[in-house]
């Protein structure tokens, strides 16, 4: 708890958290919870863009005040909503649980006694007859979320930084083509990791930058060859 | 980048310009968006928070049945001319009750810094508009002076119930709604960051304890204290009033305080109003569970 809260701090460190005025002022959301259910939808969501299409079944554990009271804010229906693709103030999130079962999706909610890093915190594993994928993602106020776990992997991002991950073909040329699109846009990478034990034959990029990413740059990555997705994780 | 309301009311002094203007030209900065688009933006804000308070003065009910209708009785009572503490305080205490009612009966709203706090910011706005007649851009502006002061908490402090208790919501969301109500009244920088510390000292402390986990009690009755606390702290730092601590020091109180809260009054439910008898007799009706004790 005090090493994430620690990091809140911008004294001397020189870390902002919250960049955009619309951290703070935002988002549009369908209620009751900021935190608890915008925050949850978006890691639903997250979820939904790595995997690349709707699973067919969802195992998701919650952890520490998520585990208290997810009944409470919705956070099962608005994680599921996320898994749906739907965004913060999309009003289907409400039915969200049903939309899932007529969908066809199997889930199961898992309240975690274990104390966690930060006390909103969710694990959510999908998947269907082909892969199937886990992440952790933690909501840490306002509806602003960070995926600190991916297939297992943690995923060693500073959490002072804009941050995406690119899911990728392990070719040679495919990490220049990425760096050098950013590079286009003029945003500076400060710290790069890649790793090969992604998804099946898969490998991952998580890169922090110094700039904020616009989506129209993810959409320009997501075009580049051997890219199969691309998704923010902190901004 | 102003990191702290220190920084921030210099900033505006040395540049002879409001701290909306200082928060707008910053987020031109960060995100490379335009004047225009940043204030587009905002004002699809305003008008989500415009559509919220309509929507809750007609009258809404969450699922529970916890919440709902406090808005509308307020209003009625306005409405008798007879009120103690005048219809202006009563008309932003019942708009920032209907933002968050309409926001436990899962309806859209504006996270304000969050959606637990989200009645406090346009509850003041929607009621001080009355009297001092903004134009919609001024109102957009009100948005952002809340955004600055929001800022500076979420970076120095927390804005999270879950890390630093109700303090760090309804508290923030006051000390916001207090610095911008102060600057669309006329009031210098220097003294939205008065309003700002004179409305948080009073939040200190302020723990999340939601009963059943639901955003429902006691958080839409804190946003409308938060509105009211919001308004008064606004008219003494307006009369000159100062705050003997410092704003930045009195957000870091609060992020101390935060830290050294117990986790069972951290938005767990496990203590505080949840766990009164009432509290757990509520959860166990609502969930259709026994009663049980988790301590």
């Amino acid at each position: 708890m005090e090493a994430v809260l620690s990091i809140n701090k911008i004294k001397g460190g020189g870390v902002v958290k919250y960049k955009s005025v619309f951290d703070i002022i935002g988002p549009i959301m369908i209620g009751p919870s900021s935190s608890h259910t915008a925050g949850a939808a978006r890691i639903g969501r997250v979820a939904r863009s790595l995997f690349g299409r709707e699973p067919q079944w969802a195992v998701i554990s919650f952890y520490g005040s998520f585990a208290e009271t997810f009944k409470g804010h919705a956070t099962d229906v608005a994680i599921v909503g996320g898994l749906l693709d739907f965004d913060t103030f999309d009003e289907r999130i409400k039915d969200a649980i049903n939309i899932a079962k007529e969908h066809g999706i199997d889930i199961q909610f898992v309240k975690e006694k274990s104390v966690p890093v930060h006390p909103n915190t969710a694990k959510v594993r999908i998947g269907d007859d082909q892969s199937e994928m886990e992440l952790v993602g933690i909501s840490i106020g306002g509806g602003k979320i960070e995926i600190t776990e991916l297939n297992g992997f943690e995923l060693k991002l500073t959490g002072h930084h804009p941050a995406i991950l690119v899911v990728h073909e392990d070719r040679s040329g495919a990490i220049a083509t990425v760096s050098n699109e950013l590079a286009k846009h003029n945003i500076n990478i400060g710290h790069m990791q890649v790793s090969r034990k992604g998804i099946g034959e898969m490998a991952l990029m998580t890169i922090e930058v110094d700039q904020m990413i616009d989506d129209e740059v993810l959409d320009e990555i997501r075009r580049l060859p051997h890219i199969t997705q691309v998704v923010r994780v902190a901004d | 980048m102003f990191k702290s309301a220190a920084e921030l009311v210099k900033l505006a002094e040395d540049q002879q310009k409001k701290i909306s203007d200082i928060m707008i030209e910053q987020e031109q900065e960060v995100t490379g968006k335009s004047y225009e688009e940043i204030i587009e933006l905002m004002g699809k804000n305003l008008d989500v928070m415009e559509q919220a308070v309509e929507r809750g003065l007609k009258g809404v009910h969450s699922l529970s049945g916890l919440t709902g209708g406090d808005a509308v009785l307020l209003q009625q009572y306005i409405q008798k001319g007879n009120t103690l503490s005048g219809p202006l305080l009563l008309d932003a205490v019942s708009k920032a009750v209907a933002t968050n009612e309409v926001n436990a009966a899962m309806g859209t709203i504006c996270a304000t810094p969050t959606a637990g706090s989200a009645g406090v910011v346009p509850g003041t706005l929607f009621a001080v508009q009355e009297k001092l007649k903004p134009t919609r851009e001024e109102k957009i502006h009100f948005l952002f002076t809340a955004g600055a002061f929001g800022y500076i908490v979420a970076n120095n402090a927390s804005i999270s119930g879950a890390a630093g208790g109700c303090q760090a919501e309804v508290g923030s969301a006051s000390g916001m709604a207090a610095a911008a109500i102060t600057e669309m009244a006329g009031g210098t920088p220097a003294q939205c960051a008065e309003a700002m510390a004179i409305t948080l000292k009073n939040m200190l402390g302020l723990v999340c304890d939601p009963v059943a986990g639901l955003v429902e009690v006691p958080c839409v009755k804190r946003n409308a204290m938060g509105a009211a606390n919001a308004m008064v702290a606004a008219d003494m730092a307006l009369a000159g009033v100062t705050s003997r601590i410092p704003c930045d020091e009195v957000i870091d109180a609060m992020y101390k305080i935060g830290q050294t809260m117990p986790s069972a009054l951290r938005e767990t439910a496990g203590g505080g109003l949840a766990a009164t008898p009432t509290g757990r007799k509520l959860e166990a009706k609502i969930y259709g569970t026994p009663l049980q004790s988790r301590d």
